[in-house]
């Protein structure tokens, strides 16, 4: 072995080393509650680790993403998301307007499909994004959603 | 087991499509009470773990903007019949719950 081999060695044991340490023993990452208290959009995206959100990939035509139009109901929001991006490890909701943006954050192995429907609440009308993490490269889709009665403080 | 969660599995092209509810009331921590205006503190399920034969296949997080009773569909591929699902939801008061089914 030469010293470059070597070294190359050296330093895939020690990123293999770092990522065992950054990933906890049962593969995923923990509940973030500084990532769901964020009470601003950009905030809030940057907090699942986009340094600029203005270099997501737009993906509105790889990330099918069924949504109402309009939601009588603020409280029960159905929603339904299938990313069609190879390798796809992780899918974000946030609601724009809702008092912290951030809703969820599906984590799949390549032994589930890339496909979750879910109900959520929204305060009022506002923009509904998807962002999914697919082989370390984020992508986004939105829609608006349109919120006849508010589902966050009534009855 | 307890009897929060409840399954509906059906199974075809060997994909099981699952869906789940957990009974849990997500309160946001925004509302009040009615008769006595107090807040009604914040109450959800942040993290809910799925199996499959005891294997990890997916992981959620989610915060209080998920609807009371929440439900969850999912898709699992490479599933037969006699197949055991598992899940298992924490939330941020200290509570749990899990569940099984196995795919017939």
């Amino acid at each position: 072995m030469n010293l470059s081999k070597k070294r190359r060695a050296f330093l895939n044991s020690a990123l293999a080393l770092i990522s065992t340490l950054l990933i906890p023993a049962k593969g995923y990452a923990r509940w973030d509650e500084t990532a769901y208290n964020e009470v601003d959009i950009a905030d809030s995206i940057r907090s699942i680790g986009i340094r600029n959100p203005g270099e997501l990939r737009d993906a509105s035509k790889n990330i099918e993403l069924s949504l109402p139009e309009i939601a009588e109901n603020g409280a029960i929001v159905p929603i339904k998301i299938l990313s069609k991006i190879p390798k796809t490890e992780r899918i974000f909701v946030f609601a724009e307007k809702n008092p912290q943006p951030l809703v969820s954050d599906y984590m799949f192995t390549p032994d589930v499909e890339p496909f979750v429907a879910s109900r959520i609440k929204m305060g009022e009308t506002a923009f509904v994004h998807v962002i999914v993490l697919a082989d370390g490269i984020f992508y986004r889709t939105a829609r608006q959603v349109k919120v006849t009665i508010g589902g966050c403080g009534e009855e | 087991m307890d009897k929060t969660v409840r399954f509906r599995v059906r199974l075809k092209d060997n994909i099981a499509d699952v869906k789940i509810m957990i009974f849990h009331p997500m309160e946001t921590g925004y509302r009040k009470n009615k008769h006595t205006a107090e807040i009604i503190p914040k109450h959800f399920i942040h993290t809910v773990k799925i199996g499959h034969n005891g294997k990890p296949i997916m992981e959620v997080h989610w915060s209080r903007s998920v609807s009371k009773n929440p439900y969850l569909n999912f898709r699992v591929p490479n599933a037969v019949i006699g197949d055991e699902l598992s899940i298992a939801w924490d939330d941020n008061m200290g509570e749990s719950g899990a569940g099984t089914t196995t795919i017939s």
